[in-house]
């Protein structure tokens, strides 16, 4: 048995009381503050991030050709960690969180409708059909934004070419991937999947509109629409179809998934356009990923030399 | 020298807890700001996410009432001008952010914004409706208006929450799905008013009449 403390070092009981008081407030203050604190950081995202995947050193730069900008290109890490590609979901970081299903081999794509003799070939039958090249394209997405990005490819013209497309071709219609197992989010009813786009003849066998294999000298990544895609510098983003299957020739101008789900907001021709409003925000400038400040937006995206003939007579107007 | 009896203020950790967590996100965006890590479109990001809690912090201040109604709570209550403070405060930032940073005061396409683009006139309109709230959001400005008048200038806050939700949901391209779940949200603090309204008018009703037993 220890002896009874000296009177001295009893607390008050009036103070004993407080001093509880006290840390009990405390504790709550904080599990209140804390709580409040991470449930808005839940709710808008803004819990720290992991930290990015490191990115590769660009190939040193071949001599341009004659179809590439010699603006400095974005970021591999951001044009792989900013997408569009809803069938991994709508989150601009969700393409590459979540297309590790997509298997972009063994892959296959069709070619159907008004050619010669429809075929099926494999990815890398392909790839050995046509030298690639290094194009540095402009990207500008219909969100108003805007990337420099280095492709690798061929001229989907040369693809049209060994395609045989009969006379009656007028269009040229592109389908991606339909299956949910690789593709998540094409199980919800956001867009009527699969993905269609589609060109009109002349424009497919304009130089500059391009099959896309890889980018910064590297395979694509999924996310980027693995592993064969369609870029079409002067139109919106979205024209650029990934992760291709199919592709067929036809007389009449093929439905294409955004202007299904926006008929209003999206056209068939997509042309860039900054004269053009969307419906509920201005086209006349863009923010290019990289860039603080905005910059104007060009006509058909600065490749108004090259295709501007294409759309000779049409109201530009209805270009959007 | 005895000290009057003091009356415990209830929960008094409660305000500075709520003040200190509502300030959170702005630390974390400031600080993933002055790291970079706010992702390929730091501005758009940031502006997103101003939005987004001017939007939660509203919503919260709409919320004391019914937690009232349903689950007899009155501590939110005393919460809800800093909750509405704190919603005009994200509001600023938000309009700010997009005016300063993003537009670089670019003001032909401002104008153009406030006059053409209904996204814009909602967004701009909900924040008009809650300057004068803020303003009169003094105990003060209470005395001076009078307790009527000041309730009934403060009902602008239902309108400013549409126009707000509206302003998101036109926002998005196409996926509404989160949108949506804001929608539902203060369609419910809606939904519980109402209810709580006609429940009292008919128990008046009642006690008017004399009752046939």
């Amino acid at each position: 048995m220890s002896n009874p403390p000296p009177s001295s070092e009893i607390t008050p009981e009036p103070l004993f009381r407080r001093r509880r008081e006290f840390l009990k407030n405390s504790a709550l203050f904080t599990l209140t503050a804390a709580g409040t604190g991470g449930g808005l950081l839940a709710l808008t995202g803004g819990a720290p991030e992991p930290k990015a995947v490191p990115a590769p050193e660009p190939p040193p730069l071949k001599v341009l050709g004659r179809y590439s900008t010699d603006e400095t290109p974005t970021k591999y890490e951001a044009i792989t960690h900013y997408n569009n590609f809803y069938e991994f979901g709508t989150e601009k970081t969700d393409p590459a969180a979540n297309s590790g299903t997509l298997k972009p081999r063994p892959w296959s794509v069709a070619v159907e409708g008004l050619v010669k003799k429809p075929f099926s070939v494999d990815i890398d039958q392909l790839l050995k059909w046509f030298p690639l090249e290094e194009r540095i394209y402009r990207m500008r997405c219909v969100e108003a934004w805007s990337m420099v990005i280095p492709w690798s490819g061929f001229p989907l013209a040369e693809l049209v070419k060994r395609c045989e497309p009969l006379g009656s071709a007028k269009y040229v219609a592109f389908q991606t991937l339909l299956d949910v197992a690789q593709m998540p989010e094409e199980r919800t009813h956001l867009l009527d999947w699969p993905y269609l786009e589609g060109l009109r003849m002349d424009e497919a066998m304009h130089p500059l509109a391009l099959i896309a294999v890889g980018l910064y000298g590297k395979s694509l990544p999924n996310q980027n629409g693995a592993p064969i895609r369609l870029v079409v510098p002067w139109k919106y983003g979205f024209k650029g179809i990934k992760s291709i299957v199919k592709i067929r020739f036809l007389d009449a101008q093929p439905q294409t998934t955004w202007a299904l789900a926006g008929p209003s907001e999206y056209g068939f021709y997509a042309n860039v356009n900054p004269a053009v409003d969307h419906p509920r925000w201005s086209q006349a400038t863009e923010r290019r990923i990289g860039e603080f400040s905005r910059r104007k937006t060009l006509p058909f995206n600065g490749y108004a030399d090259e295709v501007a003939s294409l759309y000779v007579g049409l109201d530009p107007k209805k270009l959007f | 020298m005895d000290s009057p009896p003091r009356r415990p203020v209830p929960l008094p950790w409660l305000k500075p807890a709520v003040f200190v967590g509502a300030l959170v996100p702005l630390g974390g965006l400031a600080v993933q700001a002055s790291r970079d890590a706010l992702g390929a479109d730091p501005v758009a990001t940031a502006l997103n996410r101003l939005g987004l809690l001017a939007l939660i912090f509203l919503l919260a201040s709409l919320a004391a009432t019914p937690a009232k109604m349903l689950l007899g709570w009155t501590w939110p209550i005393r919460l809800r001008r800093m909750l509405g403070l704190m919603a005009f405060f994200y509001a600023s930032l938000h309009l700010t952010t997009y005016v300063a940073v993003d537009q670089r005061f670019d003001w032909p396409v401002l104008w153009a914004d406030v006059t053409q683009r209904k996204f814009m006139v909602v967004g701009f309109a909900a924040f008009l409706l809650l300057l004068p709230l803020a303003v009169t959001s003094t105990d003060a400005s209470v005395r001076r208006l009078g307790y009527r008048r000041w309730k009934a200038l403060h009902r602008l806050v239902y309108l400013a929450a549409v126009l707000a939700v509206v302003h998101f949901l036109w926002r998005v391209k196409l996926d509404i799905r989160e949108p949506l779940i804001y929608a539902v949200v203060l369609g419910v603090l809606f939904l519980v008013r109402v209810v709580e309204a006609v429940r009292t008018r008919r128990a008046k009703a009642r006690g008017a009449q004399p009752s046939v037993a």
